[in-house]
């Protein structure tokens, strides 16, 4: 069998990285992978430090003429470890992996919640402005990527302290605007998703979420990432379907939340 | 230089196996390497039925290693026959396949089907899988289960028997002598080491199994010495695995006793590991003029 992926592990120059909220920093790399992926998907990101041995899976931000982003929170010493790489640095990745977000005509609402923000801002280039509603979820005003979404959509803003746009969630900016479109893409955390489906439920919107879990391999074949799916899965024959490489975007429809 | 070794009457081009659970049956892993440089694909365990396995977070990291509970999700030996096999057909590397059960029958209903693949070179058993409550490890942790279920499938099976044992034992050699009067063709080990970690914020376990099986670096000085141990203990061959990262540690398992080695955790961390582990054997080979990998193994005595 011949062997034609485009993946690959390689050892990618920083060319800038800089804190871009509290904790949240945002890297670009150079890499051909940048030329082979699509919104949604995302990278393993290999610690130096030899005693870890896993991969950090990372969104997609945005890709631009051999270069790719990832804006990431520090969520512990692996990403702690990233934050500290200076420009001129290298830093071991591997990808593109997973399916990315499906491309469907119309109107969409881009759903963000924290650092579920940054691949909605790689989706929103993809798309027409005028037909793209970006909703993003902040605890405070110490936001990020706001600028660059604003200029790629229209841009509604909900902070936990209510400090900026509405008090609330990114819900509270759906149920209050009462917004529709022909379909919505999602990426936060877990509540979220579920609210973001029983939306999805309640007006017939076509929703698609993209999903986390503590991973290992990355490309499929250790099934520590799955996630609980509504029927049983083609691959895994159970009804598990694997975040990693079946996902990390499911349409709502596929999956229990 | 000859690096073909020979297991129970199979021959493999080269000592480098993958470690069942870590490489699925190597088609993923088939987009970043030449799986026709292994010496086999072990592949994952697989069972009379399709299992669920157990609810996440199934991995935990811990310090040079990990700690894994995915509780042998696995599709089945029909989808297994019919995809995984098929799959395996175009390349020219040995087939191990990892069996997992509930009970006797169940393992040798899936040895019975196997019977007749003719892609299937060999057959490791998994009596050591730390995550599943039935089965499996019950009979890997009790000296009479080991030799009943290893003379039990011996009598069905046409393919040599490869035993994988558990280090969650009091004395592996125990284990290992067992298998082998019980007719095993082979044994490997280790299996993982069970383990917790421990989530201090939210006062809860990290992994939703509670336990899991810890591999990795972190365990390798413990699966040397129990590869040792059970080189000094049995004469049929062993494949040694626990913590393999490249040629110099499968070199030390070879040096103790290990006719293969199998590459498992460091899959994870990067997925070209087989490979160069595999050039770095022929590397060390030609740096001390060794014209037979066969002269190594368990030169330490």
């Amino acid at each position: 069998m011949k062997n034609n992926s485009i993946k690959k592990k390689e050892s990618a120059l920083i060319v800038l990285q800089e804190e871009i909220a509290e904790n949240v920093y945002s890297m670009w790399i150079e890499t051909d992978i940048s030329k082979n992926c699509i919104p949604g998907q995302f990278i393993s990101v290999y610690p130096d430090d030899p005693s870890k041995l896993l991969p950090r899976p990372i969104s997609i931000c945005e890709t631009d003429n051999g270069r790719l982003r990832i804006v990431y929170r520090i969520a512990g010493e692996g990403t702690g470890e990233f934050s500290a790489l200076k420009k001129g640095d290298h830093i071991d990745i591997l990808g593109p992996l997973g399916n990315g977000f499906p491309v469907l005509e119309g109107k969409a609402i881009l759903i963000g919640g924290g650092i579920g923000i940054p691949p909605m801002l790689g989706l929103a280039r993809s798309r027409n402005k005028n037909d793209t509603i970006i909703v993003s979820g902040y605890r405070n005003s110490d936001m990020f990527l706001e600028k660059e979404l604003s200029n790629n959509g229209t841009l509604m803003i909900a902070t936990e302290d209510g400090s900026v746009g509405i008090k609330g969630n990114v819900m509270d900016v759906l149920h209050e605007k009462n917004l529709r479109a022909d379909v919505i893409y999602a990426c936060g955390p877990l509540p979220m998703l579920k609210a973001v489906k029983e939306y999805s439920e309640k007006t017939g919107i076509t929703a698609y979420v993209s999903m986390e879990e503590r991973m290992a391999c990355g490309i499929g074949a250790c099934l520590a990432c799955v996630c609980s799916s509504t029927e049983v899965d083609d691959h895994s024959k159970v009804k598990n379907k694997r975040i990693c490489k079946d996902g990390p975007v499911f349409n709502v429809k596929e999956v229990n939340l | 230089m000859n690096l073909s070794v020979k297991i129970a009457g199979v021959e493999f081009n080269n000592p480098v196996m993958t470690a069942s659970g870590t490489f699925g049956s190597g088609m993923e892993y088939n987009e970043f390497i030449d799986l026709n440089k292994l010496g086999a694909v072990v592949t994952k365990g697989v069972s009379n039925v399709p299992w669920s396995g157990n609810p996440v977070p199934r991995v935990a990291e811990t310090y040079g290693g990990m700690l894994n509970a995915i509780g042998l999700q696995n599709p089945g030996i029909d989808t297994f026959i019919k995809r995984d096999l098929s799959f395996l057909k175009d390349f020219d590397t040995r087939v191990i396949v990892n069996v997992c059960g509930k009970t006797i029958d169940d393992y040798t209903e899936v040895v019975e089907r196997l019977n007749d693949e003719d892609r299937v070179d060999m057959l490791e058993i998994n009596v050591s899988c730390p995550n599943v409550k039935e089965g499996a490890i019950a009979f890997g942790q009790n000296r009479d289960a080991l030799y009943e279920i290893t003379d039990k499938i011996k009598r069905v099976s046409k393919r040599p028997v490869i035993m994988k044992l558990s280090p969650n034992v009091t004395d592996i050699a125990d284990m290992a002598k067992a298998a082998e009067a019980a007719g095993a063709d082979a044994i490997s080990l280790i299996n993982t080491i069970t383990g917790v970690k421990v989530d201090i914020n939210r006062r809860s376990f990290v992994l939703a199994n509670k336990t899991g099986g810890l591999s990795g670096p972190a365990i390798k000085p413990v699966a040397l010495r129990m590869v040792y141990q059970c080189a000094k203990a049995v004469s049929i061959p062993i494949i040694g695995m626990g913590g393999i990262s490249n040629a110099e540690d499968a070199l030390e398992f070879m040096m103790v006793g290990a006719r293969a080695i199998a590459v498992g955790a460091m899959n994870f961390h990067d997925p070209y590991t087989t490979e160069k582990v595999v050039l770095g054997i022929k590397k060390f080979m030609q740096d001390n003029k060794i014209s037979d990998i066969n002269d190594i193994v368990g030169c330490i005595e």
